[in-house]
């Protein structure tokens, strides 16, 4: 494991400090941090264990139980398509199908120039006007093919 | 003169473009224009809509795109003028005045972060009332209404607020999940985002009822603007003093604070989101102790939904009375439910419990969004039964969905077209489970994936008879066994596929695909 560099280790205690007075403060913090480096950094694990008195252990569960903490950075855009019933029930598949082949990779992946992370979702709340999905936090609706490809150009310039 | 515009905040507007609807009007305008970021009515099907303010009323224009604004200005839009996207006078819409909203009374109508807009329309009258009164006649007047959690399971509110209210400590917590995972909802959402001060002032009301002094919304983190929503109007209910340490002078404290989820599905379940609350991971409790009584940090905690919180100022400012008029059976109130999926006009509509499904859907949704015939509708969420198309004739309300081995749930209704593979669906279930599960208890753990291998077989013709035969004791052994409903219900969907749908199970079969 790679520890962190005297800044980020600083940085990362000072986010442990603004948030000293909080109940159950790991989960904001590791937003925090996830907010500011774009991932959480296994090297952050032992600073947070000794900073919030938990175990190295405490900290690594929560850190993999939840699907949204990465532990590496994603890709300069980050495309989540809704695979939930609502869109399915509008062809949410055959467009996560589309996107794989147009980005040439599979769910999950990111692309080798490391520009799109392909990930699935379950539910945006955007269920009467799918199938739905997500660039960088902003939530699309009626997404088709076309739309998806103006979108994703317009996004990262592909 | 300052002609008054209302371009909705909401995110399912936005998806749609409504941030670049608001800057268009704002370039194109012919005179001075006051743009309003209002919440979604609810009509979605018809959004990004637009309102104009007129003489006549709010005149509504929709779905309008971006590249629209400007022939509509030239149309005369901001008069009021006809034009084939002009709707009328949005109050008037037969889908709007058909609906009793009392959750949703202010969602579309005002400037969600407006605290003298929250005021004008009734705000704050039902925490007046309360305050006003002893806690105790508070829990009552909850518990007359009839009210029952509106998250799924439909407990009653003020069994549960009587329980929290009856120990006596000096640390109680209210509370809300607002993890609104399930396909087919997003009333949390339309709330919070459209009305959020309802949701503060309920709270309120629950704290002061059961003797709390700190509140915690949880949302889930697919919802970024309902979290930016809820804490900015958190910040402003602080600086009217409708939270804080003197809660309307009252002498009440109550601190309300928000925390976001990280995409787990199962922090829905109230004592998964408890856990998660206490920066752990979302693992289910056993049950008992409940959360009434060992909560949060292990203290006496009210967990309620979104909108069982948000009707309580509704119930408190009219009175149990008007709110238990209401409804059929022991299903009082109103509902919001929520048409999604392969539907025409889907959205929000609030009324009381007992119209049926089919005229929801056929009557308001307009059927299928593809115009084909439907096929399935799953009402209550990934957990709740699919229906076929000659089963819609069902009331909505809790025990009639139950006799007929369905879940009424929080109201969620996704329509599927003729298209749809249902041994596909009934997979997926078990597939959702699968990735889902938080792993404490084996039923679930292991029984989802053993249900996507028995399925896979089933549809690829091996021995089906005896792995028919399998799934059905899967299915049993998941309902029985598992330790919450994630578990526990996703043998429905899988079951009332199998029982409705058979021939989709068949290797030849995969549906009319």
């Amino acid at each position: 494991m790679v520890s962190p560099g005297t800044s980020v280790t600083d940085r990362v205690r000072a986010l442990v400090a603004a948030h000293r007075g909080d109940r159950g403060a790991l989960m904001p913090i590791l937003h925090r941090i996830q907010a500011e480096f774009g991932y959480v950094d296994p090297g952050v694990v032992p600073v947070l264990a000794a900073e919030l008195n938990i175990s190295r252990a405490d900290v690594h569960g929560v850190i993999t139980f939840y699907t949204d903490f990465r532990s590496e950075p994603a890709g300069a855009t980050v495309l989540k398509l809704c695979r939930a019933e609502a869109c399915q029930s509008v062809g949410a598949e055959q467009l996560i199908a589309h996107a794989e082949q147009v980005l040439g990779i599979k769910v999950g992946q990111t692309t080798p120039d490391r520009s799109v992370t392909l990930e699935q979702v379950f539910c945006l709340g955007n269920c009467a006007l799918g199938p739905a999905g997500q660039i960088n936090e902003q939530v699309r609706g009626r997404l088709t093919r076309a739309r998806l490809d103006a979108l994703l150009t317009e996004a990262v310039g592909r | 003169m300052t002609t008054t515009v209302y371009v909705p905040r909401d995110s399912a507007a936005r998806s749609l473009g409504a941030d670049e609807v608001a800057a268009k009007l704002m370039e194109t305008a012919d005179r001075p224009i006051r743009i309003v970021r209002n919440g979604s009515h609810g009509m979605l099907w018809l959004e990004p809509l637009v309102e104009v303010v007129t003489e006549r009323g709010r005149v509504g224009y929709g779905p309008v795109e971006p590249d629209a604004v400007a022939g509509l200005v030239a149309a005369g839009m901001l008069d009021g003028a006809d034009h084939e996207l002009c709707q009328g006078v949005v109050a008037d819409l037969p889908w709007m005045r058909d609906q009793t909203r009392l959750c949703f009374t202010r969602v579309g109508v005002t400037d969600p972060l407006s605290p003298d807009d929250y005021l004008a329309h009734g705000g704050l009258t039902g925490l007046r009332r309360a305050l006003s009164s002893d806690p105790a006649d508070v829990v009552a007047e909850v518990t007359e209404s009839g009210l029952r959690g509106r998250g799924g399971a439909g407990f009653p509110a003020g069994v549960k607020w009587k329980t929290v209210a009856g120990i006596s400590g000096p640390l109680k917590f209210v509370c809300c999940n607002a993890d609104e995972g399930d396909s087919g909802t997003f009333a949390d959402r339309m709330l919070m985002e459209g009305d959020p001060f309802t949701l503060i002032e309920g709270m309120t009301i629950a704290a002061y009822a059961v003797g709390a002094t700190e509140g915690y919304v949880y949302i889930r983190s697919e919802y970024p603007d309902a979290v930016r929503t809820m804490r900015e109007a958190i910040g402003v209910a602080r600086e009217q003093g409708w939270l804080g340490d003197d809660v309307l002078g009252s002498g009440l404290t109550f601190n309300l604070f928000v925390r976001v989820g990280a995409g787990a599905y199962i922090c829905g379940e109230e004592t998964a989101m408890l856990e998660s609350l206490e920066g752990k991971r979302g693992m289910v409790r056993a049950k008992p102790p409940i959360p009434a009584i060992t909560g949060l940090f292990g203290r006496p905690t009210v967990v309620n939904n979104v909108l069982t919180l948000a009707s309580v100022p509704a119930i408190l400012s009219g009175g149990a009375a008007a709110y238990q008029a209401l409804g059929v059976e022991r299903s009082r109130g109103t509902q919001v439910f929520q048409l999604a999926g392969n539907i025409a006009r889907g959205g929000i509509f609030e009324t009381a419990f007992g119209m049926t499904l089919q005229d929801l859907i056929q009557k308001y949704g307009g059927g299928t969004r593809s115009g084909r015939p439907i096929r399935a509708v799953q009402v209550g969420g990934p957990l709740g039964a699919y229906l076929p198309a000659d089963g819609l004739d069902l009331p909505m309300e809790y025990e009639a969905f139950a006799a007929a081995g369905a879940m009424l749930g929080h109201g969620g209704v996704v329509v599927f077209d003729d298209t749809v593979d249902m041994a596909a669906m009934a997979r997926f279930a078990m597939e959702f489970c699968a990735e889902e599960s938080c792993g404490k208890c084996t039923p679930c753990r292991v029984g989802a994936v053993r249900g996507v291998e028995v399925i896979d077989k089933i549809r690829a013709g091996q021995d089906p008879d005896d792995n028919l035969a399998l799934l059905g004791d899967l299915c049993e052994l998941m309902t029985e066994g598992s330790l919450c409903a994630m578990g526990g219900l996703t043998p429905m969907p899988v079951r009332s596929a199998l029982l409705h749908f058979a021939d989709d199970f068949s290797p030849r079969g995969g549906g009319q695909r």
